[in-house]
């Protein structure tokens, strides 16, 4: 099954502790997540570790899963950097600013390796 | 040897009450800062050497300084349209020479703030802006309002020294002298330490701003039921507390600035701020994300004018965010070379705007392999400010602070590197004119 949802990124301390050591596991680890609520994560038949494929207009990127019960039911986080850049709205609707909270997104869980920062970007060129 | 009173170069607190211990000109230990200022301080592994290569998929070689630089000289001397980016992790020295540059090559000149906090500037050029500073806030502030921002993970000592639990002249009790209220669409690690929690459906900010605007204005008879998911009892609570406030404060981030509305969120949440004047003190502030990117808006500021997004195609300063902000330049397709320094686009710009990267020359100037390392075809690395490099930094209040230097190191200044790429640029130029 699949969860409708609404995606955003944002900071967390360990992405920022990483910000100078990007091409590390540590910032895998800090970057590369999708945190949703337990009752979320249970609908889709997730456990924490297992990767999930987030999908919008704008791309997809598979990444594994975290829980995070601040969320409120529908609401997915990826911390910012390249793995959240994958799926967010490029167009800043004339102000300059892309999207980058409050994107329609589906998840899905998914036996799909996560990209490396590397291999993401490799996608870009 | 223990150097006190050192600035943090990571975020813009700019906390200026750090130790830092030194040992052979090594730094080992860093003392008072948070967890993200301690990591930056420590330093990571960095690139040894610059780089050059022709095919963005094949491998990087070790070149010289005057190789790279040389180069990236060429580059952007013989673009129509290049991109300079980035600038928000340099000292304000490096920026003037930034802003020079990118007169020379008829550029535009963009900084972090494009995908930050440049809306905020946007709804400031259309309401103002009622602030101060962290010092008046530190010891005036009674009630405390973050509005999708959240410090615990963002700026992690703000809350200790600006905010929330220190202690001030007007707020002697600390903790206690103040009501703390975070607005967000998720309950952050802030909102648990909040007194209240205001809980937003995603991209209705805006609708919320306007309900508080209707309450303090005595018009709550026009407020629905349900204003963005929040209840119209909560609302009309929060507004007669705000305007019961003595100094009330509202500090606020990218879940206004990054989220439906955008500049509209920031320039609606100035009116509220202006109106609830007419009750007490009140204040805003947006919660910068550089150490430094402040400092990139005065400079640029004073330098053409505008504080970001600068194009200089025309020989004078042209400024149109939704035109010359860089992701509009780089999804028409239009820019022909980009320089990025002290900023990472490769890892902060949505995929599809990077992607132009990946079609055009892309020089890089950084201490660290990053996003942006990847797109690049020159790598010049440079000393890190505020550890390697002293300098004129602005913290998030726009108050100048000379960030120290605490290691030598044999790497060029960002500020060196584009000094011989100007001159190497009027070198060109003038040989072909």
């Amino acid at each position: 099954m699949n969860l409708n949802a609404t995606f955003i990124s944002g900071r967390t301390v360990n992405q920022g502790c990483n910000l100078e050591n990007k091409t590390s596991k540590a910032y895998f680890d800090a970057a590369a997540y999708c945190e949703m609520n337990s009752g979320d994560a249970s609908s889709l038949g997730v456990e924490p570790g297992n990767n999930v494929k987030v999908t919008t207009d704008h791309g997809s990127v598979v990444v594994p899963m975290a829980i995070c019960d601040g969320n409120p039911d529908g609401l997915v986080f990826i911390p910012m950097g390249p793995w959240a850049n994958a799926v967010v709205d490029p167009d800043t609707k004339g102000c300059g600013m892309p999207g980058f909270k409050g994107i329609p997104a589906v998840v899905e869980p998914t036996d799909e390796k996560a990209p490396t920062m590397p291999e993401l970007m490799a996608r870009l060129k | 040897m223990i150097i006190k009173d050192v600035l943090c170069p990571f975020c813009g607190c700019l906390c200026d009450d750090l130790a830092v211990e030194v040992e052979n000109n090594k730094v080992v230990d860093v003392k008072h800062a948070c967890k993200i200022g301690a990591s930056k301080i420590m330093g990571h592994d960095r690139i040894k050497a610059p780089m050059m290569r022709d095919d963005k998929n094949g491998e990087f070689r070790e070149v010289s300084y005057d190789e790279a630089i040389n180069e990236s000289a060429k580059i952007l001397a013989n673009s129509k349209r290049p991109l300079l980016y980035g600038w928000a992790s340099g000292v304000c020295e490096m920026m003037k020479k930034g802003v020079l540059l990118n007169e020379e090559v008829g550029g535009i000149i963009d900084n972090t703030a494009s995908v930050c906090h440049g809306p905020s500037a946007l709804g400031v050029h259309e309401k103002g802006l009622p602030t101060g500073t962290l010092g008046q806030f530190a010891n005036r502030s009674d009630l405390v309002v973050f509005w999708g921002c959240n410090p615990v993970q963002a700026h992690p000592r703000h809350m200790s020294r600006y905010s929330v639990f220190n202690k001030g002249f007007f707020t002697a009790k600390g903790r206690k002298s103040r009501k703390v209220v975070v607005f967000d669409v998720r309950k952050t690690d802030t909102a648990e330490m909040a007194d209240e929690y205001v809980q937003v459906n995603p991209g209705e900010d805006y609708l919320v701003i306007s309900a508080l605007r209707a309450v303090v204005a005595d018009k709550a008879d026009v407020v629905p039921d349900s204003v963005g998911g929040v209840p119209k009892e909560k609302l009309v609570e929060l507004g007669e507390a705000m305007k019961g406030a003595k100094y009330g404060m509202v500090y606020f981030g990218m879940g206004l600035t990054q989220s439906r509305g955008k500049y509209k969120n920031i320039d609606n949440a100035v009116s509220l701020i202006t109106e609830l004047n007419a009750h007490g003190k009140h204040s805003i502030l947006p919660m910068r994300g550089h150490y430094n990117v402040t400092g990139f808006g005065q400079v640029c500021a004073w330098e053409t004018g505008f504080a970001n997004a600068v194009d200089m195609s025309r020989g004078i300063p042209y400024y149109n965010p939704g035109e010359t902000c860089s992701n509009d330049l780089l999804m028409r397709e239009e820019i022909d070379a980009a320089m990025v320094i002290a900023g990472d686009a490769g890892a902060h710009f949505p995929a599809q705007s990077i992607a132009r990267m990946g079609k055009v020359p892309v020089i890089q100037v950084d201490p660290f392999h990053n996003p942006t390392t990847e797109m690049a075809n020159i790598v010049i690395p440079t000393k890190v400010s505020g550890v390697e490099l002293e300098g004129t930094a602005y913290r998030m209040d726009a108050v100048s602070l000379r960030m120290r230097k605490l290691v030598d190191v044999d790497f060029p200044s960002d500020e060196e590197v584009l000094d011989k790429i100007i001159a190497k640029i009027r070198e060109i130029k003038g040989a072909s004119s």
